[in-house]
């Protein structure tokens, strides 16, 4: 069964959906830090790795699945707190641009010792393979993991709205991401709130590590990479400055990225990054602001 | 500037291209399987040194640089592979590029131009941005450069290495290169577009103020820095067999990090960022291999080199955010400074 206009089957709006969830979630891992610290976190990628390789190892060694997704946890809160005491803290307001290349080499240093630890092949994940199986809705196959992850992502994001909404930690991270400096003088705890929005941050890639490792149970010291520039790509293009745009955009890159990933004949599939890039770069010109960023502000001297 | 005196432009090229010089000296020295390092080393310089050109002296990111590094060198490439042998690597290689042969000067001047080319045309619609809007917009042309490079193959061998392209870039070549780079972006540094893009770089607003077009002093250095991304991508693929992944993201990582390391706003900076990681980086992979240092016998396992590269760049970023050379040009002693610095 098709939606034969655009000749996309459900299967491939799923996968469309749930690479949008999965993107999305990454989308809010970024922006939550970026937020408060300024920083572009190039290594996020590498907390997804890290949760991933996690996975692949309790499932070699046979642990249940929800121990592994402890393990998952564990790892990539833990390492998100040291990326945070190590790199964060003593980079916090400088320039943008040598935080983000400072975050470059954490991922490179990260990516190189999983090398030097699990080799370029990598391990394969396979406790929660069976969410992969199709799953019949009123016969059309869709696999379980695109459900899950549409759900997984729709609670995570509600949670977050009203972590962020309702409660005193919440607020202060919204102001110090408002003005950091303004917020600090009216009583806003500096390094809590960098440290809350961290782990945040890092909790969020646990989720997408789960995720991704069933969608991919190859997990090698890239994985997570090209994901993680493909969300910049869309943070940035639906607006980094709030969350909610951000989100936006990770969600219209990975929706995007999946429907015409299927739609596509094979020919031309190969080009779907030349495709999603150039749409990229067309949508930067034409708003470089932010795709979702409606607000108008002049800049003024 | 007038009142510049002359002793000025020669110092602040006399450090880089000392340090350049030196290298290549260096290099003559060791035996000929360590002067690989040296030779790729200088390859290196000559990159960063491109993107010091438009990074520097813009202030602007640029992730897209390294696509004109693999314009430069699949023009080269394809140019210079033996009309004898280009059926075996590249079988489907459009008909006009099939007995078209160049030297191997001509390859070079060639990979320049095609960088250039390149560089201008991405630049029209980009050099509009800024931030980091300029900053993924470049990825994203990094990205597409990779992309139809790696599958267009009439335009060269897609997913195989350059092989059989005549490896003449020698330490000679890569020097000669690399000082060529290091001039270029000393002059356009010195020149009134350097300094109007510098006064953009930093404060916009006043820049704009006085007339300076932001628009066009950046589309000149991207061009100029494409230029020399080209260049340095045509003496890589006579250096070693290039294969699109080696014109990827590691690629772009190693070479803004080389270029922030050292201290992005100098040109001064982009060399010794360049030679000090690649000297590190080449130490470490001959330690891996095991190798002696005042007596002690070192032998590290394969891959340390990388962990160890990760943690000293992060580390200078973090200790000296402003670089090895806090971003200044090398500057001679001299009696005490009547008129202000300028960059």
């Amino acid at each position: 069964m098709t939606l034969s206009i655009l000749n996309i089957s459900w299967q491939t709006l799923a996968d469309g959906l749930e690479l949008g969830a999965i993107y999305a979630l990454m989308a809010v891992g970024i922006g939550l830090v970026f937020g408060v610290l300024r920083l572009v976190n190039f290594a996020y990628g590498q907390l997804v790795m890290a949760g991933g390789f996690a996975l692949a190892l309790a499932s070699q060694w046979g642990w249940p699945v929800w121990a592994g997704i402890v393990l998952c946890f564990a790892v990539v809160l833990a390492l998100s707190i040291a990326m945070d005491v190590l790199v964060f803290r003593p980079l916090r307001g400088h320039s943008p641009a040598v935080m983000l290349v400072a975050t470059f080499a954490v991922a490179f240093l990260l990516q190189s010792i999983a090398l030097l630890w699990f080799g370029s092949l990598g391990k394969i994940a396979t406790s929660l393979a069976f969410l992969n199986r199709p799953w019949a809705i009123s016969g059309v196959d869709i696999r379980k993991i695109a459900i899950v992850a549409v759900a997984v992502a729709i609670v995570c994001l509600l949670l977050l709205q009203l972590l962020l909404e309702r409660t005193s930690i919440g607020l202060h991270m919204r102001a110090a991401s408002m003005d950091f400096a303004t917020s600090r003088m009216l009583g806003v705890r500096a390094s809590r709130v960098i440290s809350f929005a961290v782990l945040l941050s890092g909790a969020l890639a646990a989720v997408v590590a789960v995720m991704l490792t069933v969608q991919s149970p190859l997990v090698t010291p890239d994985f997570a990479l090209r994901d993680t520039i493909v969300v910049l790509a869309g943070v940035v293009v639906g607006g980094l400055n709030r969350l909610v745009p951000a989100t936006l955009g990770g969600f219209a890159i990975g929706f995007a990225t999946g429907v015409l990933g299927g739609a596509l004949p094979t020919n031309q599939s190969q080009y779907l990054p030349t495709f999603v890039f150039a749409a990229v770069i067309v949508v930067l010109l034409v708003r470089p602001r932010g795709l979702f960023d409606f607000r108008r502000t002049v800049e003024r001297v | 500037m007038r009142g510049v005196p002359v002793r000025s432009h020669l110092e602040e090229l006399l450090g880089p291209v000392a340090l350049v010089v030196g290298a290549a000296l260096l290099g003559t020295l060791v035996s000929i399987s360590t002067q690989t390092y040296f030779t790729d080393t200088l390859v290196k310089v000559a990159i960063v040194v491109a993107l010091y050109v438009f990074i520097g002296n813009s202030g602007v990111l640029s992730f897209g640089h390294i696509s004109f590094v693999a314009l430069g060198a699949w023009t080269a490439g394809v140019l210079t592979v033996p009309p004898a042998e280009k059926p075996a690597i590249m079988p489907n290689l459009a008909h006009f590029l099939l007995h078209r042969h160049v030297g191997n000067v001509t390859s070079l001047v060639l990979a320049a131009v095609a960088g250039g080319i390149g560089a201008f045309v991405v630049g029209i619609p980009l050099m509009r941005l800024s931030g980091l809007a300029a900053g993924i917009a470049t990825f994203a042309v990094l990205e597409i450069t990779h992309n139809l490079l790696q599958y267009e193959e009439r335009i060269g061998p897609g997913l195989n290495a350059f092989s059989s392209v005549p490896e003449t870039t020698g330490l000679r070549q890569a020097a000669i290169g690399a000082v060529i780079c290091v001039v270029v972006a000393a002059v356009y540094a010195r020149s009134r577009f350097g300094r109007l893009l510098r006064a953009t770089r930093e404060d916009a607003a006043a820049a704009r103020a006085v007339g300076a077009s932001i628009y066009r002093q950046r589309l000149l250095a991207f061009t100029v820095s494409g230029c020399l991304a080209g260049l340095a991508g045509g003496l890589y693929v006579h250096l070693l067999p290039v294969q699109i992944d080696s014109v990827y993201l590691d690629l772009t990582f190693l070479t803004l990090a080389m270029l922030v390391v050292g201290g992005a706003t100098s040109l001064l900076g982009a060399v010794v960022g360049a030679l000090a990681i690649n000297a590190l980086d080449s130490w470490l992979s001959v330690a891996e291999n095991g190798t002696s240092l005042f007596g002690w016998h070192i032998n590290l396992p394969s891959g340390t080199a990388e962990i160890v590269i990760g943690i000293v760049m992060a580390a200078i970023l973090i200790l000296k955010p402003s670089g090895l050379t806090g971003g200044r040009e090398l500057r001679l002693p001299r009696l005490p400074r009547l008129r202000p610095r300028v960059s």
